[in-house]
């Protein structure tokens, strides 16, 4: 018998050891990127040369000067918020239909996952056609069942496009939140669900006061992603709108890459992509704060 | 305040029949148990009596209504406690006796009376505004009881709900339990897989196998008088004996049953007995305290091998040495018989 410790009796090496990949991903493609961006926006960098000189906060005040920023800032919350608020009530009307045992169900799932398994460029280019103004589905659609009378110019008016793009946004997210909020149900135990009925809870009640409250964590979760998702997102609104018309319908992500990349104003474009940054972590924050209230469920009161 | 009509009432799981055509009658403010292993479909007939699971046929009628069919939960009137008590963990204790009341619309100032009177039935007052995970399992029961209290339910429906709490807590939950029936006296059907429960708290008890229902009967008939050998080996700890005698005086395919604590060394009994003696064969002792079981086998069975126990109380100082053969006796008064084929109870 040798007592040789091997690699694999070292915890406290291998730990270190079996880390490293993830830490080294995290550092070199998460964290220089990250801190070379804060960097840059305090700095005059343009793409294509290496040398730039710092001019404080010169960038921040030349975009907060600039009402396409602003117009592009409160798009992005706009956008963000209105479709988190669409994917609850779709992920949780999807999920009551999704935990009934129908025929075809499985099929079912499989159709409604695809939204989030096709890759966001060829869904964006598919809804540019379905928002086309000339051969629009939605328009023929609702003038074939007279609920219209004019033409919706989807992606020619800016409020419209806006709305474009908060639809888009909420079909490519929702599916993956109706996975969580199942998720969510089937671990509420069935004898609660049974206590309610016969306490005399009818669907309403059962679902506003004890299926959702009890779903918090798991919807909170489901929204912190979303926020990520929709917030930081460029494709969508690169591929359907460009940020037009007009530059309206800008998100801090777009703005970012058109200033920065195509503009080649690599400070300018950082500093607009700082923006997303404290708006990013007060949404964690809040929502961990929120997961975490409704697991300790006020024991500390 | 109602009574409960149960007529040829089965329920199918697929090919399975975990319900099998039940007739039943339970009366009007009696606690009545059902009594089964797991299988036995009796945790499935509650649900069916709740609304929770539709029968595939037959009838059940509470306080002389119809309910089975479309007649929803809420509208039978019934209570129910869960075994796992059920309770909605994000609500307090009075938001979870209020919830029932909140359903049907109670105005606010009665919810809070009813609240509070119910749970100062129970002495939970104290603990209304805390979570139930901030509850031990006897306090988890009580809040359970009490949010099926605050409805006035016509009856109660209780699966199990004492299964949870550990052994010392039992013997007074129970207690409690029977206490509060008596004083509310609202019918009550109540599942267990454990017969002291059953035997403790029912004023009838309903023993349950393969969806049938074997024999209803108080306690007492039940133990003392079971219809046949698998009620008489299902009640009582340890079970009833059974052996085939070679006695030429019974008719042939007879088994004689007695139990454990019948069977006492021949020297205990008086001269006016009636008795019939075994040759008994110890072959083990087992000292519990209270009572001895004694392990060994009859050479007046047909089968000498098969074991058979006597469970001899404190009282009786003899000692009994292991390996050897003892002359003991049953009164012949509290010896049953049952057909060996069918397993029915036979008069002699």
């Amino acid at each position: 018998m040798t007592s040789r410790r091997t690699l694999a009796d070292r915890e406290d090496v291998l730990g270190g050891v079996m880390l490293a990949p993830a830490l080294a991903y995290v550092v070199l493609l998460v964290g220089v990127p990250f801190f070379l961006a804060i960097a840059l926006s305090f700095s005059n960098a343009t793409a294509g040369s290496l040398s730039f000189q710092w001019t404080g906060l010169g960038n921040y005040a030349a975009i907060l000067g600039d009402p396409i920023f602003l117009r592009a800032l409160q798009n992005s919350v706009v956008v963000t918020v209105a479709t988190q608020v669409l994917v609850i009530i779709l992920a949780t009307a999807a999920a009551q239909v999704f935990r009934a045992t129908f025929r075809g169900k499985r099929f079912a799932r499989f159709v409604l996952l695809l939204p989030w398994a096709v890759p966001v460029s060829l869904a964006a280019i598919a809804w540019t056609w379905i928002f086309d103004s000339t051969f629009s589905v939605i328009n023929w659609s609702l003038k074939a069942t007279g609920l219209l009378h004019g033409w919706l110019y989807w992606l020619g008016d800016p409020a419209l496009a806006l709305l474009a793009i908060i639809i888009v946004q909420a079909w490519r997210i929702f599916p993956f939140a109706t996975v969580i909020v199942l998720a969510g149900l089937s671990s509420i135990p069935q004898e609660i669900i049974e206590a309610a009925i016969v306490d005399g809870a009818g669907f309403w009640r059962r679902l506003f006061q004890i299926e959702l409250p009890l779903l918090l964590p798991v919807v909170a979760v489901a929204v912190l992603f979303g926020v990520v998702y929709t917030a930081t997102d460029l494709g969508v609104v690169y591929i359907l709108t460009g940020g037009g018309p007009a530059n309206t319908t800008h998100v801090l992500p777009t703005l970012a890459f058109q200033r920065g990349i195509l503009g080649a104003d690599l400070g300018q474009g950082a500093a607009i992509a700082v923006f997303l940054l404290p708006f990013l972590i007060v949404v964690a924050v809040a929502m961990l704060r929120l997961a975490r209230r409704a697991e300790v469920g006020g024991a500390a009161r | 305040m109602a009574g409960i009509e149960i007529r040829n009432l089965r329920k199918q799981f697929g090919d399975l029949p975990a319900v099998d055509g039940v007739d039943l009658s339970i009366r009007d403010g009696e606690f009545l148990v059902l009594l089964g292993s797991s299988g036995s479909g009796k945790t499935t007939l509650l649900r069916m009596i709740a609304g929770l699971e539709r029968p595939t046929a037959g009838e059940i009628h509470i306080g002389g209504e119809r309910v089975d069919g479309d007649v929803p939960p809420r509208a039978r009137g019934i209570a129910m406690v869960f075994q796992s008590y059920a309770l909605y963990p994000h609500r307090t204790v009075f938001q979870n006796i209020a919830f029932p009341l909140e359903a049907s619309r109670t105005p606010r100032n009665r919810i809070e009376e009813k609240v509070r009177w119910a749970a100062d039935m129970f002495g939970i007052t104290r603990y209304l505004d805390r979570y139930p995970r901030q509850l031990s399992g006897g306090e988890r029961q009580r809040v359970a009881l009490c949010r099926a209290l605050v409805r006035d339910p016509k009856v109660f429906l209780l699966d199990e709900p004492l299964a949870n709490l550990d052994a010392k807590l039992r013997n007074t939950a129970r207690d409690d339990l029977k206490q509060f029936q008596r004083q509310i006296q609202t019918t009550t059907v109540y599942v267990t897989h454990d017969q002291v429960e059953a035997m403790g708290l029912g004023d009838r008890i309903v023993v349950m196998e393969h969806g049938k229902v074997r024999q209803v009967g108080t306690p007492q008939e039940v133990y003392e008088d079971p219809v046949d050998t698998f009620v008489a080996t299902f009640v009582g700890q340890p079970p009833m004996n059974l052996l085939a005698p070679r006695d030429a005086s019974l008719p042939p395919g007879t088994l004689v049953g007695f139990r454990p604590e019948h069977l006492l060394p021949r020297s205990v009994f008086g001269a006016g007995e009636e008795l019939a003696t075994f040759r008994f064969a110890v072959r083990r002792v087992e000292y519990l305290g209270s009572d001895r079981y004694v392990y060994g086998a009859v050479a007046e069975s047909a089968a000498p091998e098969a074991t058979v126990i006597a469970k001899l109380p404190g009282t009786i100082p003899l000692t009994i040495p292991e390996g050897e053969t003892h002359e003991f006796a049953v009164p012949r008064r509290l010896l049953r018989y049952f057909d060996a084929d069918t397993g029915l109870r036979r008069r002699p």
